[in-house]
C-alpha cells in the first residue's frame, strides 16, 4: 500500500539519506561570543508556546524538528528525520530518524519523543498557539475536544521510525513539521520542569541555555555534541533584553552590540544610510509579509464590490511607502513577491482618483460616505492611517481614525465591528513559505467566524473550495498547485475585500566583526537571525 | 500607637481590596480578549473555547474575581497567560532593580528639588528665583524619553563616563537616577519653595532671628524641618509611582524593573501580571504613605499619632 513517491524531483531529493556532515563555510572560524539585543523580554523558550519576534529564532537554535530549511532560504530539508517516504495518496508520511542524536540532557532521541512532542503540542492543556497547524493529523479533533490524550495518527514503528497519518491530504504538512511547534522535546525534562519548561528548555539544538537572568539577559552555549558536525561556529550568544532599539543602535555604534534584534529604528534610518561606513553593514531582506487594509464586506457600504474596488483605486501606495522611508515595496495582491504562487503579471488596481469616483457613483454613492478606520496606536501606523484618510477624502469618503492598542484592534476586527482596519503592527507574516498560509485564517471562511483573523469577514464558498482543492495536492511545489493558488488570490482581488498596500522589507545591521552570508541576518524562516551559522571574524 | 497601626493596616487592606476589585473589573470589561492572545492566529473556535474554559474565563465576573482573591489570600498570584510562569516569581525577580532605582531616583529628586526650592525661597522674587522656577517648569513638562536619551547620549556615548544602559554596578545607576531626579525635581522644588516662603514669614522665625541666631542656623534648624513636612507626604506617593510606572526610563536604560514587565503585560492583556503589578504598586503607595505619616511626628513633634 505504501509506495515511495519518487515522481517529483522535490520529494525524491529529500528522501535520499542526508548527510549529517554539513557544508561548512570555508571562511568561518569557530569560537567567540556575540551580543544580540531585543526590546521585549523573552516570554518563554518552550517550543510549543513561543510565538514572538524575539523567541522564535532562539527556539530554532535550541530545538530541532523532523524537517528544517536550508539556512537563509525557504528550501525545505530534512532535520531530525534523515529521510522520509510519502504514500501515494499523500496521507501517510514515514520518517526515518537520524540515529545517535542526543538531547542536551545526554539521552538519545527516539521515535517515542517525536510522538510525545506532537501529543503535547496538540493537547488542550498545553494551550499552544500552534495547535491548529496540526489539524490534518488523524485524531486531531479527538485531541482538541479532550476525548483522546494521544494522537491516533502518530505511530511509533520502531525506535528510529515514526509514521504520521493524515485525515486529509495537506500539501503544507512538511512545512508544518518544520515549525517550532513541531520541535522534539524530551518527556522527562518537561515533567521535571513542572510547568516551567519554558524557563528550562532541553532540546537537540545547536545551542543550549546556560543562564537566564529574568528581565535582563540570556546566555546560549554551544552544544558540543550537536548532530550537524562543525556547527554552530559561535561558542556563546548573549541576548540582552529590555533595550530600546535606538539605544541598541548607539551601543552597536560603540562596539558593544553585534546585532540589534529589532533592526534599525525608523527615526535613525536615514542617518545610518547616509554614513557609508554604517550603510555597508546594513542588511536588507524581503520578508513574507503584506500590509493591507481590510474592508468589512458584511456591512454597508463595503458590501458592494464597486465600493471596495473604488477604495483600492483611491489609495496612493507610493506615498505611504515614502512615509516609512521607502522601507517597503507597494503591493497589489495578498501574497508577497517572494512567496511561491505570487502572480507576477498582475497589475492590480492602479491609483486613479477619477476612476474611483466613477465607481462610487455607479454604486450610488456619488456624494461619498462616512466610515471608521481602525489602526494600532504605535508609530508609524497612525501616520499611515492619516495618509489613507486623506486619500479617501479625495474621493469624498470621510473616515474617522480609531487609534487603539493592538489587543483592542484585534478584538474589533474579530468581532466584525470595524469597517476598515489598517493591518500595520498586526500584519500577516507567513508562518511558513507556502501560499496557503495567506488564505485560511485571513481570507477564508474559517477565519471569518466571530473572533477570527479574517477582519474583512470575507467568505466566498467557491474560492474556499478552490483553496481546499489546491491544498489537497500532495506535492506543495508543483506548478499546477501554485497556479491554482495564484487563481485563488486573483479571484480574491476581483472581490477586493482587502486593499494590499505594501510588502515591508526588513533592515537590520551587524557589527564589523560579524561573518557569514548576509541572508543569515534576514533569514526568512529563522526570524530574525540564524544564530547557528553566523560567526565572528576576529 | 499600636491601635493606630492596627487601624491603619486595616484601612490599607480595604484599600488594596478596592484596588484589586476595580482593576479586575476594568480588565473584565476591556474590549480585548486575552484568550485570542494566547491561542494565536491559527486557532480554531474549539481551541479558543478550550483555553477559555481552562483559564476559567468563561465564568461570570464574580466567580472569576472570587477565585482570584481566594488564591491571592493563599499567596498565589497566579500564572502569567503568555509566559506561563508564576507571576510572583516574575515580580520578585524584578523587585530589587525597581527598589534600587526607586531609592536612588527619590534621592536625586530630593537633592535637586529641595536645593532648588530652598534657594528660590531665600531669594524670593529675584532673578535666581524666577530662573529656578522656570527651570522646574521645564523639567516637569519635559518628555521622559527625550531627557533620558539626551543624558545617555551626552554622558555615556559622547563622554563615555557611564555605561550605555544596563544594570549591575553603581555606575549603571547614575544616569537613570539622574534622569528621574531631573524630571521629578520640579514638583519638589515648587512645593519646597512655597512651603519655605510660608515658614520664613512665621513668627517663630522672626523670633529666632531677633534673639540673635545667625541666618544659616535659623534656616537649617528652624525653617527647614517645618517646611519639609509636605515633602514627606509627597515621597510617600512617589514610592508608589516608582514601583511600576517608570516604563520609559527603564526601557531607555535597559533597567530590568517592574515597569517594563507591566508595560508588556498590558500590551498583551496578560491579566495575572497586570493584576500582580497593580497590587504591588498599590501596596507600595499604601506603605509609602504609612511611612510618611509615621515619620512626620519625628520631624515635627507637634504632630501626634492618634
Amino acid at each position: 500500500m505504501k509506495k515511495l513517491l519518487a515522481s517529483t524531483a522535490l520529494i525524491a531529493s529529500l528522501s535520499l539519506p542526508a548527510m549529517a556532515q554539513e557544508t561548512l563555510d570555508p571562511n568561518a572560524t569557530p569560537g567567540g561570543n556575540i551580543t544580540v539585543t531585543y526590546k521585549d523580554d523573552v516570554a518563554t523558550l518552550d517550543p510549543a508556546i513561543g510565538y514572538d519576534w524575539q523567541n522564535w529564532s532562539m527556539i530554532k537554535s535550541l530545538f530541532d524538528g523532523l524537517m528544517d530549511y536550508e539556512p537563509g532560504t525557504t528550501t525545505l530539508r530534512p532535520g531530525l528525520a534523515e529521510s522520509y517516504e510519502v504514500s501515494e495518496d499523500g496521507l501517510t508520511f514515514t520518517f526515518a530518524l537520524r540515529p545517535g542524536v542526543v538531547f542536551h540532557n545526554g539521552r538519545e532521541m527516539t521515535a517515542e519523543d517525536v510522538k510525545y512532542s506532537l501529543d503535547r503540542v496538540t493537547l488542550p492543556e498545553t494551550a499552544s498557539p500552534g495547535a491548529g497547524f496540526f489539524a490534518a493529523i488523524a485524531g486531531y479533533d479527538a485531541m482538541a475536544s479532550g476525548e483522546a490524550t494521544t494522537l491516533e495518527g502518530v505511530t511509533v514503528v520502531d525506535p528510529l521510525t515514526v509514521q504520521i497519518t493524515l485525515s486529509r491530504p495537506d500539501a503544507t504538512f512538511l512545512h508544518v513539521m518544520a515549525l517550532n511547534f513541531a520541535s522534539v522535546v524530551p518527556q522527562e525534562a518537561v515533567e521535571e520542569a513542572a510547568g516551567d519548561f519554558g524557563r528550562m528548555p532541553v532540546g537537540t539544538g545547536a545551542f543550549k541555555l546556560a543562564d537566564w537572568t529574568v528581565g535582563q539577559s540570556l546566555l546560549f552555549e554551544k552544544n558540543a555534541d550537536y548532530w550537524r558536525a562543525g556547527l554552530p561556529y559561535l561558542d556563546t550568544v548573549t541576548f540582552e533584553v529590555g533595550q530600546e532599539p535606538i539605544v541598541a543602535l548607539l551601543r552597536l555604534q560603540n562596539g558593544e552590540v553585534d546585532v540589534p534584534g529589532d533592526g534599525i529604528p525608523p527615526a535613525k534610518f536615514q542617518e545610518v544610510m547616509a554614513d557609508p561606513e554604517q550603510a555597508a553593514r546594513v542588511v536588507e531582506g524581503g520578508q513574507l509579509q503584506t500590509g493591507y487594509i481590510t474592508l468589512n464586506v458584511t456591512a454597508a457600504p463595503f458590501d458592494q464590490v464597486e465600493v471596495r474596488q473604488a477604495v483600492n483605486m483611491a489609495i496612493n501606495k507610493d506615498r505611504i511607502v515614502q512615509l516609512i522611508n521607502g522601507r517597503a515595496v507597494p503591493a497589489n495582491q495578498p501574497l508577497p513577491p517572494s512567496m511561491p504562487g505570487y502572480t507576477a503579471d498582475y497589475d492590480g488596481y492602479a491609483y486613479d482618483v477619477e476612476a474611483a469616483k466613477a465607481l462610487l457613483a455607479e454604486a450610488g454613492l456619488a456624494d461619498g460616505f462616512e466610515t471608521e478606520l481602525y489602526v494600532m496606536n504605535t508609530d508609524p501606523n497612525p501616520r499611515i492611517a492619516q495618509a489613507i484618510q486623506q486619500d479617501l477624502a479625495a474621493i469624498g469618503v470621510t473616515a474617522s481614525i480609531q487609534s487603539l492598542a493592538q489587543a483592542n484592534v484585534i478584538e474589533a476586527g474579530g468581532a466584525g465591528t470595524a469597517p476598515m482596519i489598517w493591518s500595520g503592527g498586526m500584519a500577516w507574516i507567513a508562518d511558513f513559505p507556502d501560499p496557503s498560509n495567506f488564505f485560511g485564517p485571513i481570507l477564508g471562511c474559517a477565519g471569518a467566524e466571530e473572533g477570527g483573523w479574517n477582519w474583512s469577514k470575507f467568505c466566498n464558498a467557491e474560492i474556499d473550495a478552490a483553496a481546499t482543492a489546491a491544498d489537497s495536492m500532495i506535492d506543495p511545489a508543483t506548478p499546477e498547485r501554485l497556479a491554482m493558488w495564484s487563481d485563488v488570490y486573483m479571484k480574491v482581488m476581483e472581490e477586493a475585500p482587502w486593499v494590499p498596500v505594501f510588502n515591508e522589507q526588513r533592515y537590520t545591521m551587524k557589527s564589523a566583526r560579524m561573518g557569514g552570508d548576509d541572508a543569515l541576518y534576514v533569514d526568512p524562516v529563522s526570524i530574525p537571525v540564524n544564530y547557528d551559522y553566523v560567526y565572528v571574524t576576529e | 500607637m499600636a491601635a493606630y497601626l492596627i487601624r491603619r493596616l486595616f484601612q490599607s487592606a480595604l484599600i488594596l481590596l478596592g484596588v484589586s476589585f476595580i482593576t479586575f473589573l476594568l480588565l473584565y470589561v476591556l474590549p480585548a480578549d486575552p484568550v485570542r492572545q494566547i491561542a494565536g492566529r491559527s486557532a480554531t473556535p474549539q481551541n479558543i473555547a478550550s483555553i477559555r474554559a481552562q483559564l476559567g474565563l468563561d465564568q461570570p465576573f464574580f466567580v472569576q474575581y472570587g477565585r482570584y482573591l481566594w488564591a491571592l489570600l493563599q499567596g498565589d498570584m497566579g500564572r502569567s497567560y503568555l509566559q506561563r510562569t508564576d507571576v510572583a516569581s516574575l515580580i520578585w525577580a524584578r523587585l530589587p532593580a525597581s527598589l534600587l532605582l526607586m531609592v536612588a531616583g527619590i534621592g536625586a529628586e530630593l537633592v535637586i528639588g529641595l536645593t532648588m526650592g530652598v534657594v528660590a525661597a531665600l531669594w524670593r522674587g529675584r532673578t535666581i528665583d524666577n530662573g529656578l522656577m522656570m527651570t522646574s517648569f521645564v523639567t516637569v513638562s519635559a518628555p521622559q524619553f527625550v531627557v533620558a536619551l539626551l543624558l545617555l547620549y551626552v554622558f555615556a556615548v559622547q563622554l563615555g563616563w557611564f555605561p550605555i544602559g544596563g544594570y549591575g554596578t553603581p555606575a549603571h545607576l547614575v544616569l537613570p537616577a539622574l534622569t528621574l531626579g531631573i524630571l521629578g525635581s520640579g514638583w519638589y522644588a515648587r512645593m519646597m519653595r512655597s512651603s519655605m516662603v510660608e515658614v520664613l514669614r512665621a513668627d517663630f522665625v522672626r523670633t529666632a532671628r531677633a534673639k540673635g541666631l545667625t541666618r544659616g542656623r535659623v534656616i537649617l534648624r528652624h525653617a527647614l524641618p517645618n517646611a519639609i513636612l509636605p515633602v514627606i507626604a509627597m515621597i510617600g506617593i512617589d514610592i508608589g509611582i516608582f514601583m511600576g510606572g517608570i516604563v520609559v526610563v527603564e526601557s531607555v536604560f535597559g533597567w530590568p524593573g517592574i515597569g517594563q514587565l507591566a508595560w508588556q503585560a498590558i500590551q498583551r492583556v496578560d491579566i495575572p501580571i497586570i493584576m500582580g503589578v497593580t497590587l504591588v504598586s498599590a501596596c507600595a503607595i499604601v506603605i509609602g504613605n504609612l511611612l510618611a505619616d509615621l515619620v512626620a511626628p519625628l520631624i515635627d513633634p507637634r504632630i501626634r499619632i492618634r
